[in-house]
Protein backbone atom coordinates (compact mmCIF):
# COMPACT_ATOMS: atom_id res chain seq x y z
CA UNK A 1 0.00 0.00 0.00
CA UNK A 2 1.30 3.45 -0.82
CA UNK A 3 1.36 5.84 2.09
CA UNK A 4 1.68 9.58 1.75
CA UNK A 5 4.97 10.60 3.37
CA UNK A 6 5.31 14.41 3.14
CA UNK A 7 8.82 15.51 2.28
CA UNK A 8 8.89 18.49 4.64
CA UNK A 9 8.24 16.35 7.74
CA UNK A 10 10.74 14.71 10.05
CA UNK A 11 10.03 11.12 11.23
CA UNK A 12 10.73 8.89 14.22
CA UNK A 13 11.34 5.14 14.02
CA UNK A 14 8.14 4.81 16.11
CA UNK A 15 6.10 6.32 13.25
CA UNK A 16 5.45 9.83 14.53
CA UNK A 17 5.91 12.76 12.18
CA UNK A 18 7.20 16.22 13.15
CA UNK A 19 6.62 19.37 11.15
CA UNK A 20 9.01 22.14 12.13
CA UNK A 21 8.12 25.82 11.91
CA UNK A 22 11.01 27.74 13.49
CA UNK A 23 11.00 26.47 17.09
CA UNK A 24 7.42 25.12 17.02
CA UNK A 25 7.03 21.43 16.19
CA UNK A 26 3.66 19.93 15.25
CA UNK A 27 3.48 16.21 15.97
CA UNK A 28 1.28 13.43 14.62
CA UNK A 29 1.29 9.76 13.66
CA UNK A 30 2.06 8.66 10.12
CA UNK A 31 -0.32 7.10 7.62
CA UNK A 32 1.60 3.87 8.04
CA UNK A 33 1.02 4.01 11.82
CA UNK A 34 -2.72 4.55 11.50
CA UNK A 35 -2.95 1.68 9.01
CA UNK A 36 -1.13 -0.64 11.41
CA UNK A 37 -3.28 0.43 14.36
CA UNK A 38 -6.65 0.11 12.72
CA UNK A 39 -9.48 2.28 13.96
CA UNK A 40 -8.33 4.49 16.83
CA UNK A 41 -10.94 4.53 19.62
CA UNK A 42 -9.09 6.31 22.43
CA UNK A 43 -6.41 8.98 22.78
CA UNK A 44 -4.54 10.13 25.85
CA UNK A 45 -2.69 13.43 25.35
CA UNK A 46 -0.59 15.63 27.67
CA UNK A 47 -1.77 18.94 29.14
CA UNK A 48 -0.58 22.25 27.78
CA UNK A 49 2.54 23.33 29.61
CA UNK A 50 3.76 19.77 30.15
CA UNK A 51 7.41 19.04 29.43
CA UNK A 52 8.22 16.24 27.04
CA UNK A 53 11.54 14.55 26.29
CA UNK A 54 12.77 13.22 22.97
CA UNK A 55 12.05 9.48 22.58
CA UNK A 56 9.98 9.43 25.78
CA UNK A 57 6.26 8.66 25.97
CA UNK A 58 3.95 11.67 25.93
CA UNK A 59 0.62 9.96 25.35
CA UNK A 60 -1.22 6.90 24.13
CA UNK A 61 -3.42 5.91 21.22
CA UNK A 62 -5.57 2.81 21.46
CA UNK A 63 -7.29 0.81 18.77
CA UNK A 64 -9.78 -1.93 19.61
CA UNK A 65 -6.91 -4.38 19.65
CA UNK A 66 -3.91 -2.58 21.05
CA UNK A 67 -2.42 0.17 23.16
CA UNK A 68 0.39 2.16 21.50
CA UNK A 69 2.62 4.67 23.19
CA UNK A 70 3.31 7.99 21.53
CA UNK A 71 6.95 9.08 21.59
CA UNK A 72 8.04 12.70 21.50
CA UNK A 73 10.15 13.50 18.43
CA UNK A 74 11.81 16.41 20.25
CA UNK A 75 12.20 17.70 23.82
CA UNK A 76 10.30 20.81 24.84
CA UNK A 77 7.04 22.18 26.21
CA UNK A 78 3.58 21.30 24.95
CA UNK A 79 1.95 24.56 23.90
CA UNK A 80 -1.17 23.24 22.16
CA UNK A 81 -3.17 20.01 22.20
CA UNK A 82 -5.62 18.81 19.54
CA UNK A 83 -8.36 18.26 22.10
CA UNK A 84 -10.95 17.56 19.39
CA UNK A 85 -9.39 14.09 19.15
CA UNK A 86 -10.37 13.25 22.74
CA UNK A 87 -14.06 13.10 21.86
CA UNK A 88 -13.63 11.95 18.28
CA UNK A 89 -10.30 10.42 17.33
CA UNK A 90 -11.45 9.55 13.79
CA UNK A 91 -9.17 12.21 12.24
CA UNK A 92 -6.23 10.06 13.31
CA UNK A 93 -7.36 7.48 10.76
CA UNK A 94 -8.91 9.77 8.16
CA UNK A 95 -6.27 12.49 7.96
CA UNK A 96 -3.28 11.70 10.20
CA UNK A 97 -0.93 14.10 8.39
CA UNK A 98 -3.17 17.15 8.84
CA UNK A 99 -6.34 17.22 10.90
CA UNK A 100 -5.15 14.33 13.04
CA UNK A 101 -2.20 16.28 14.50
CA UNK A 102 -1.71 15.53 18.20
CA UNK A 103 0.28 18.31 19.91
CA UNK A 104 2.45 21.33 19.23
CA UNK A 105 5.73 21.45 21.09
CA UNK A 106 8.00 24.41 21.65
CA UNK A 107 11.32 22.66 21.19
CA UNK A 108 14.30 23.17 23.45
CA UNK A 109 17.01 22.59 20.90
CA UNK A 110 16.86 22.14 17.18
CA UNK A 111 20.00 20.03 17.42
CA UNK A 112 17.73 17.10 18.30
CA UNK A 113 16.29 17.19 14.79
CA UNK A 114 19.50 15.49 13.69
CA UNK A 115 18.24 12.35 15.48
CA UNK A 116 15.14 12.18 13.25
CA UNK A 117 14.64 10.70 9.79
CA UNK A 118 13.73 12.56 6.61
CA UNK A 119 11.16 11.16 4.19
CA UNK A 120 13.46 8.98 2.00
CA UNK A 121 14.76 7.10 5.05
CA UNK A 122 11.31 6.79 6.56
CA UNK A 123 9.89 5.48 3.27
CA UNK A 124 12.65 2.91 3.26
CA UNK A 125 11.83 1.92 6.86
CA UNK A 126 8.16 1.25 6.16
CA UNK A 127 8.84 -0.50 2.86
CA UNK A 128 10.87 -3.06 4.79
CA UNK A 129 7.94 -3.82 7.13
CA UNK B 1 12.38 -34.26 26.24
CA UNK B 2 10.22 -31.16 25.75
CA UNK B 3 9.40 -29.81 22.34
CA UNK B 4 11.66 -26.81 22.80
CA UNK B 5 12.97 -27.11 19.28
CA UNK B 6 9.53 -26.62 17.74
CA UNK B 7 10.07 -22.92 17.11
CA UNK B 8 9.24 -23.14 13.43
CA UNK B 9 6.01 -21.33 12.60
CA UNK B 10 3.33 -23.65 11.29
CA UNK B 11 0.87 -22.93 8.49
CA UNK B 12 -2.74 -24.10 8.42
CA UNK B 13 -4.17 -25.65 5.22
CA UNK B 14 -5.71 -22.20 4.58
CA UNK B 15 -2.50 -20.17 4.62
CA UNK B 16 -2.55 -19.49 0.85
CA UNK B 17 -6.23 -18.51 1.04
CA UNK B 18 -5.48 -15.90 3.71
CA UNK B 19 -2.64 -14.43 1.68
CA UNK B 20 -4.91 -14.31 -1.39
CA UNK B 21 -7.48 -12.38 0.64
CA UNK B 22 -4.82 -9.85 1.66
CA UNK B 23 -4.85 -10.81 5.34
CA UNK B 24 -2.36 -9.34 7.79
CA UNK B 25 -0.61 -12.43 9.14
CA UNK B 26 0.83 -12.74 12.65
CA UNK B 27 2.48 -15.39 14.77
CA UNK B 28 -0.04 -16.91 17.18
CA UNK B 29 0.83 -19.87 19.42
CA UNK B 30 3.44 -21.03 16.93
CA UNK B 31 1.12 -20.65 13.94
CA UNK B 32 1.07 -17.98 11.29
CA UNK B 33 -2.53 -16.78 11.40
CA UNK B 34 -4.66 -13.96 9.95
CA UNK B 35 -5.18 -11.20 12.51
CA UNK B 36 -7.44 -9.27 10.14
CA UNK B 37 -8.48 -8.97 6.50
CA UNK B 38 -10.46 -5.80 5.76
CA UNK B 39 -10.49 -4.46 9.28
CA UNK B 40 -11.31 -5.72 12.73
CA UNK B 41 -14.47 -3.69 13.21
CA UNK B 42 -15.94 -4.48 9.78
CA UNK B 43 -15.30 -8.17 10.38
CA UNK B 44 -16.79 -8.07 13.88
CA UNK B 45 -20.02 -6.54 12.56
CA UNK B 46 -20.16 -8.84 9.56
CA UNK B 47 -20.17 -11.81 11.91
CA UNK B 48 -22.78 -10.24 14.22
CA UNK B 49 -25.05 -9.27 11.30
CA UNK B 50 -24.38 -11.84 8.55
CA UNK B 51 -21.97 -14.78 8.58
CA UNK B 52 -18.26 -15.01 9.29
CA UNK B 53 -15.70 -17.71 8.56
CA UNK B 54 -12.85 -18.37 10.95
CA UNK B 55 -9.81 -20.50 10.23
CA UNK B 56 -9.46 -22.45 13.47
CA UNK B 57 -7.35 -25.21 11.95
CA UNK B 58 -4.65 -24.44 14.51
CA UNK B 59 -6.86 -25.91 17.25
CA UNK B 60 -5.84 -29.41 18.38
CA UNK B 61 -7.90 -32.57 17.87
CA UNK B 62 -7.17 -35.47 20.21
CA UNK B 63 -9.01 -38.74 19.66
CA UNK B 64 -9.86 -40.94 22.65
CA UNK B 65 -11.03 -44.41 21.68
CA UNK B 66 -11.55 -47.92 22.97
CA UNK B 67 -13.46 -49.66 25.76
CA UNK B 68 -11.58 -47.56 28.36
CA UNK B 69 -12.34 -44.23 26.65
CA UNK B 70 -15.02 -43.12 29.11
CA UNK B 71 -13.05 -44.20 32.14
CA UNK B 72 -10.04 -42.20 30.93
CA UNK B 73 -12.08 -39.09 30.06
CA UNK B 74 -13.96 -39.21 33.37
CA UNK B 75 -10.62 -39.14 35.19
CA UNK B 76 -9.06 -36.46 32.95
CA UNK B 77 -11.97 -34.03 32.61
CA UNK B 78 -14.25 -32.16 35.02
CA UNK B 79 -17.59 -32.59 33.23
CA UNK B 80 -19.59 -35.83 33.14
CA UNK B 81 -18.77 -37.63 29.89
CA UNK B 82 -21.14 -40.50 30.72
CA UNK B 83 -24.21 -38.36 29.98
CA UNK B 84 -23.14 -37.81 26.36
CA UNK B 85 -24.93 -39.88 23.76
CA UNK B 86 -23.64 -40.29 20.25
CA UNK B 87 -23.66 -36.93 18.47
CA UNK B 88 -23.57 -34.83 21.65
CA UNK B 89 -20.87 -32.49 22.89
CA UNK B 90 -19.96 -30.73 26.11
CA UNK B 91 -17.64 -27.96 27.27
CA UNK B 92 -15.21 -29.28 29.85
CA UNK B 93 -11.95 -28.66 31.68
CA UNK B 94 -8.67 -30.52 32.07
CA UNK B 95 -7.77 -29.83 35.72
CA UNK B 96 -4.21 -30.29 36.98
CA UNK B 97 -3.23 -31.93 40.27
CA UNK B 98 -3.03 -28.66 42.21
CA UNK B 99 -6.56 -27.52 41.41
CA UNK B 100 -5.66 -25.30 38.45
CA UNK B 101 -6.33 -25.91 34.76
CA UNK B 102 -4.26 -27.55 32.06
CA UNK B 103 -6.77 -26.32 29.46
CA UNK B 104 -10.43 -25.83 28.63
CA UNK B 105 -11.76 -28.19 26.00
CA UNK B 106 -14.74 -29.52 24.09
CA UNK B 107 -15.56 -33.23 24.23
CA UNK B 108 -17.54 -34.72 21.34
CA UNK B 109 -19.12 -38.16 21.52
CA UNK B 110 -18.75 -39.87 18.13
CA UNK B 111 -19.72 -43.33 19.37
CA UNK B 112 -20.96 -43.85 22.90
CA UNK B 113 -18.47 -45.59 25.21
CA UNK B 114 -16.09 -46.10 22.26
CA UNK B 115 -15.02 -43.00 20.36
CA UNK B 116 -14.59 -39.39 21.52
CA UNK B 117 -13.00 -36.32 20.01
CA UNK B 118 -11.41 -33.71 22.27
CA UNK B 119 -10.83 -30.26 20.80
CA UNK B 120 -8.12 -28.28 22.60
CA UNK B 121 -6.46 -24.88 22.38
CA UNK B 122 -3.67 -24.54 19.83
CA UNK B 123 -1.31 -23.02 22.38
CA UNK B 124 -1.80 -26.00 24.73
CA UNK B 125 -2.04 -28.91 22.30
CA UNK B 126 1.30 -30.62 22.97
CA UNK B 127 0.98 -30.02 26.70
CA UNK B 128 -2.57 -31.43 26.73
CA UNK B 129 -1.68 -34.48 24.66
CA UNK B 130 1.29 -35.34 26.91
CA UNK B 131 -0.85 -34.74 29.99
CA UNK B 132 -3.58 -37.04 28.72
CA UNK B 133 -1.05 -39.78 27.92
CA UNK B 134 0.61 -39.46 31.34
CA UNK B 135 -2.74 -39.69 33.13
CA UNK B 136 -4.41 -42.14 30.78
CA UNK B 137 -6.57 -44.96 32.15
CA UNK B 138 -6.10 -47.40 29.32
CA UNK B 139 -7.76 -45.57 26.44
CA UNK B 140 -6.31 -45.35 22.96
CA UNK B 141 -5.30 -41.67 22.78
CA UNK B 142 -3.93 -40.21 19.54
CA UNK B 143 -3.09 -36.72 18.35
CA UNK B 144 -5.05 -36.20 15.11
CA UNK B 145 -4.36 -32.47 14.88
CA UNK B 146 -2.46 -32.66 11.61
CA UNK B 147 -5.25 -34.66 9.97
CA UNK B 148 -7.94 -32.03 10.45
CA UNK B 149 -8.55 -28.52 9.25
CA UNK B 150 -11.24 -26.61 11.10
CA UNK B 151 -13.51 -23.80 9.97
CA UNK B 152 -15.94 -21.98 12.25
CA UNK B 153 -19.04 -20.61 10.52
CA UNK B 154 -20.79 -18.11 12.77
CA UNK B 155 -23.51 -15.49 12.50
CA UNK B 156 -27.26 -15.11 11.96
CA UNK B 157 -26.95 -16.35 8.35
CA UNK B 158 -24.59 -19.22 9.22
CA UNK B 159 -27.17 -22.00 9.39
CA UNK B 160 -28.85 -21.24 6.07
CA UNK B 161 -25.40 -21.14 4.45
CA UNK B 162 -24.48 -24.48 6.04
CA UNK B 163 -27.75 -26.13 4.98
CA UNK B 164 -26.86 -25.24 1.40
CA UNK B 165 -23.19 -26.25 1.50
CA UNK B 166 -23.61 -29.44 3.50
CA UNK B 167 -26.91 -30.69 1.99
CA UNK B 168 -28.43 -33.20 2.58
CA UNK B 169 -27.25 -32.61 6.19
CA UNK B 170 -29.65 -30.10 7.73
CA UNK B 171 -27.42 -28.18 10.11
CA UNK B 172 -30.26 -25.82 11.08
CA UNK B 173 -32.19 -28.77 12.51
CA UNK B 174 -29.45 -29.59 15.02
CA UNK B 175 -29.60 -28.41 18.60
CA UNK B 176 -26.70 -26.56 20.20
CA UNK B 177 -23.66 -28.75 21.15
CA UNK B 178 -24.29 -31.56 18.70
CA UNK B 179 -21.99 -33.19 16.17
CA UNK B 180 -22.72 -35.07 12.94
CA UNK B 181 -20.32 -36.73 10.54
CA UNK B 182 -20.56 -36.62 6.77
CA UNK B 183 -18.75 -35.82 3.55
CA UNK B 184 -18.00 -32.66 1.62
CA UNK B 185 -16.88 -33.33 -1.98
CA UNK B 186 -15.60 -36.70 -0.79
CA UNK B 187 -13.69 -35.28 2.19
CA UNK B 188 -14.61 -36.44 5.69
CA UNK B 189 -16.27 -33.75 7.79
CA UNK B 190 -17.66 -33.46 11.29
CA UNK B 191 -20.09 -30.60 11.86
CA UNK B 192 -20.38 -29.42 15.46
CA UNK B 193 -22.96 -26.86 16.51
CA UNK B 194 -20.57 -25.04 18.80
CA UNK B 195 -18.85 -21.69 18.59
CA UNK B 196 -16.98 -18.90 20.27
CA UNK B 197 -18.93 -15.83 19.20
CA UNK B 198 -22.38 -16.17 20.79
CA UNK B 199 -23.91 -16.38 17.30
CA UNK B 200 -25.72 -19.30 15.74
CA UNK B 201 -23.53 -21.54 13.64
CA UNK B 202 -21.12 -24.40 13.74
CA UNK B 203 -17.51 -25.47 13.73
CA UNK B 204 -16.59 -27.91 11.00
CA UNK B 205 -13.72 -30.36 11.23
CA UNK B 206 -12.66 -31.22 7.71
CA UNK B 207 -10.00 -33.64 6.50
CA UNK B 208 -6.95 -31.41 6.01
CA UNK B 209 -6.68 -31.84 2.21
CA UNK B 210 -10.30 -30.64 1.79
CA UNK B 211 -10.06 -27.56 3.98
CA UNK B 212 -9.26 -25.01 1.27
CA UNK B 213 -11.96 -26.42 -1.01
CA UNK B 214 -14.58 -26.04 1.73
CA UNK B 215 -13.32 -22.55 2.61
CA UNK B 216 -13.69 -21.38 -1.00
CA UNK B 217 -17.14 -22.95 -1.33
CA UNK B 218 -18.29 -21.09 1.80
CA UNK B 219 -16.83 -17.78 0.60
CA UNK B 220 -18.43 -18.03 -2.83
CA UNK B 221 -21.94 -18.96 -1.78
CA UNK B 222 -25.11 -17.04 -1.08
CA UNK B 223 -25.61 -15.86 1.68
CA UNK B 224 -22.15 -14.45 1.30
CA UNK B 225 -19.69 -15.34 4.03
CA UNK B 226 -16.63 -13.25 4.82
CA UNK B 227 -13.36 -14.25 6.44
CA UNK B 228 -12.88 -13.05 10.02
CA UNK B 229 -9.45 -12.68 11.63
CA UNK B 230 -8.20 -13.43 15.12
CA UNK B 231 -8.68 -9.77 16.11
CA UNK B 232 -12.45 -9.89 15.72
CA UNK B 233 -12.55 -13.43 17.09
CA UNK B 234 -11.22 -11.96 20.32
CA UNK B 235 -13.66 -9.01 20.49
CA UNK B 236 -16.58 -11.32 19.69
CA UNK B 237 -15.70 -13.76 22.48
CA UNK B 238 -14.94 -10.95 24.94
CA UNK B 239 -18.43 -9.49 24.36
CA UNK B 240 -19.80 -12.90 25.44
CA UNK B 241 -17.38 -13.17 28.41
CA UNK B 242 -16.11 -16.49 27.07
CA UNK B 243 -12.87 -17.59 28.71
CA UNK B 244 -9.61 -17.68 26.80
CA UNK B 245 -6.78 -19.77 28.19
CA UNK B 246 -3.91 -17.51 29.20
CA UNK B 247 -6.36 -14.70 29.98
CA UNK B 248 -9.30 -15.79 32.15
CA UNK B 249 -7.89 -19.20 33.05
CA UNK B 250 -4.46 -20.74 33.51
CA UNK B 251 -2.68 -23.41 35.57
CA UNK B 252 -3.61 -21.57 38.81
CA UNK B 253 -7.28 -20.83 38.11
CA UNK B 254 -10.00 -22.35 40.24
CA UNK B 255 -12.99 -23.26 38.02
CA UNK B 256 -15.48 -21.87 40.54
CA UNK B 257 -13.66 -18.55 40.75
CA UNK B 258 -13.60 -18.54 36.95
CA UNK B 259 -17.43 -18.99 37.04
CA UNK B 260 -17.06 -22.33 35.24
CA UNK B 261 -18.69 -24.34 38.03
CA UNK B 262 -21.33 -25.47 35.51
CA UNK B 263 -18.62 -27.54 33.77
CA UNK B 264 -17.80 -29.30 37.08
CA UNK B 265 -19.57 -32.54 38.03
CA UNK B 266 -17.87 -33.52 41.30
CA UNK B 267 -20.90 -35.49 42.53
CA UNK B 268 -20.95 -37.67 39.44
CA UNK B 269 -17.40 -39.02 39.59
CA UNK B 270 -13.83 -38.67 40.75
CA UNK B 271 -11.31 -36.76 38.59
CA UNK B 272 -7.83 -35.23 38.69
CA UNK B 273 -7.65 -32.19 40.98
CA UNK B 274 -11.19 -32.61 42.32
CA UNK B 275 -10.19 -32.55 46.00
CA UNK B 276 -7.96 -29.50 45.52
CA UNK B 277 -10.60 -27.61 43.55
CA UNK B 278 -13.36 -28.34 46.06
CA UNK B 279 -11.12 -27.38 48.98
CA UNK B 280 -10.81 -23.84 47.60
CA UNK B 281 -14.59 -23.68 47.20
CA UNK B 282 -15.25 -24.94 50.74
CA UNK B 283 -12.79 -22.46 52.24
CA UNK B 284 -14.68 -19.68 50.46
CA UNK B 285 -13.81 -18.27 47.06
CA UNK B 286 -11.41 -15.32 47.19
CA UNK B 287 -12.03 -13.97 43.72
CA UNK B 288 -14.72 -14.06 41.12
CA UNK B 289 -14.53 -13.48 37.39
CA UNK B 290 -16.82 -10.56 36.52
CA UNK B 291 -17.61 -8.23 33.65
CA UNK B 292 -16.99 -4.51 34.07
CA UNK B 293 -17.65 -1.25 32.33
CA UNK B 294 -15.88 2.06 32.81
CA UNK B 295 -17.60 4.99 34.53
CA UNK B 296 -14.81 7.33 33.39
CA UNK B 297 -12.68 7.57 30.23
CA UNK B 298 -10.30 4.69 29.57
CA UNK B 299 -9.99 1.20 28.14
CA UNK B 300 -9.26 -1.71 30.49
CA UNK B 301 -6.54 -4.05 29.24
CA UNK B 302 -5.17 -7.41 30.37
CA UNK B 303 -2.87 -7.05 33.39
CA UNK B 304 -4.19 -3.71 34.66
CA UNK B 305 -4.85 -3.79 38.42
CA UNK B 306 -8.17 -3.08 40.14
CA UNK B 307 -7.97 -0.97 43.27
CA UNK B 308 -10.36 0.13 45.99
CA UNK B 309 -10.75 3.69 47.26
CA UNK B 310 -7.83 3.10 49.67
CA UNK B 311 -5.55 2.17 46.77
CA UNK B 312 -5.36 -1.52 47.73
CA UNK B 313 -5.22 -4.07 44.95
CA UNK B 314 -8.51 -5.96 44.79
CA UNK B 315 -8.23 -7.65 41.40
CA UNK B 316 -6.87 -7.61 37.88
CA UNK B 317 -8.10 -7.39 34.31
CA UNK B 318 -7.92 -10.61 32.28
CA UNK B 319 -9.27 -9.23 28.97
CA UNK B 320 -10.33 -5.79 27.88
CA UNK B 321 -11.19 -4.00 24.71
CA UNK B 322 -13.38 -1.41 23.11
CA UNK B 323 -16.55 -3.36 22.31
CA UNK B 324 -17.43 -2.77 18.66
CA UNK B 325 -21.08 -3.75 19.22
CA UNK B 326 -21.62 -1.49 22.24
CA UNK B 327 -19.10 1.15 21.13
CA UNK B 328 -17.73 1.42 24.65
CA UNK B 329 -14.93 -0.16 26.68
CA UNK B 330 -15.60 -3.52 28.38
CA UNK B 331 -13.44 -5.68 30.59
CA UNK B 332 -13.30 -9.11 32.20
CA UNK B 333 -11.59 -9.23 35.57
CA UNK B 334 -10.98 -11.21 38.72
CA UNK B 335 -12.11 -9.20 41.71
CA UNK B 336 -12.24 -9.92 45.46
CA UNK B 337 -15.64 -11.51 46.11
CA UNK B 338 -16.61 -8.55 48.32
CA UNK B 339 -16.62 -6.39 45.17
CA UNK B 340 -18.15 -8.93 42.78
CA UNK B 341 -21.83 -7.92 42.96
CA UNK B 342 -23.50 -5.98 40.19
CA UNK B 343 -22.86 -2.19 40.27
CA UNK B 344 -20.05 -2.64 42.79
CA UNK B 345 -17.54 0.18 42.16
CA UNK B 346 -13.75 0.29 42.15
CA UNK B 347 -10.91 1.76 40.11
CA UNK B 348 -8.86 0.43 37.21
CA UNK B 349 -5.24 1.53 37.41
CA UNK B 350 -4.63 2.71 33.84
CA UNK B 351 -0.98 3.76 33.52
CA UNK B 352 -1.08 5.13 37.07
CA UNK B 353 -4.39 6.91 36.69
CA UNK B 354 -7.31 5.68 38.86
CA UNK B 355 -10.28 5.33 36.52
CA UNK B 356 -13.69 4.45 37.98
CA UNK B 357 -15.43 1.25 36.85
CA UNK B 358 -18.26 -1.00 38.01
CA UNK B 359 -19.49 -4.57 37.73
CA UNK B 360 -22.12 -5.25 35.06
CA UNK B 361 -24.25 -8.21 33.99
CA UNK B 362 -22.74 -10.52 31.38
CA UNK B 363 -22.70 -11.44 28.57
CA UNK B 364 -22.09 -7.83 27.60
CA UNK B 365 -24.03 -8.43 24.40
CA UNK B 366 -27.27 -10.37 24.56
CA UNK B 367 -27.66 -12.93 21.80
CA UNK B 368 -30.76 -14.85 22.92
Amino acid sequence: MAFHVPEDFYYTKDHEWAQVDENIVTVGITEFAQDQLGEVVYVDLPEEGQKVTQNQTFGVVESVKAVSDLFAPVSGTVIEVNSALIDDPSALNDDPNNEGWLVRIEMDSEKELANLMRSPDYKKLISEK
Amino acid sequence: MKNDIATETKKTPLYDEHVKLGARMVDFAGWIMPIQYEGLKEEHFYCRNHVGLFDVSHMGEIRVKGPKAVEALQWLTSNDVSVLDEGQAQYSLLPNKTGGLVDDIFVYCLQKNEDYLVCVNASNKDKDFNWMLENNKGADITDESSLWGQIAIQGPEALSLCDKIFAPIKVSALKRNQIVTGKFNGHSIMIATTGYTGEAGCEVFVAAPGTAELWRALLNSDPKAKAIGLGARDTLRTEMKYSLYGHEIDDKSNPYEATLGWAMKPNAKDFIGKTEILKVKEQGLKHKLIGLKMLERGIPRQGYELKNADGQKIGWITSGTHSPTLDEPIGIAYVDTAYATENSQFFVDIRGKMVKAHVVKTPFVNKT
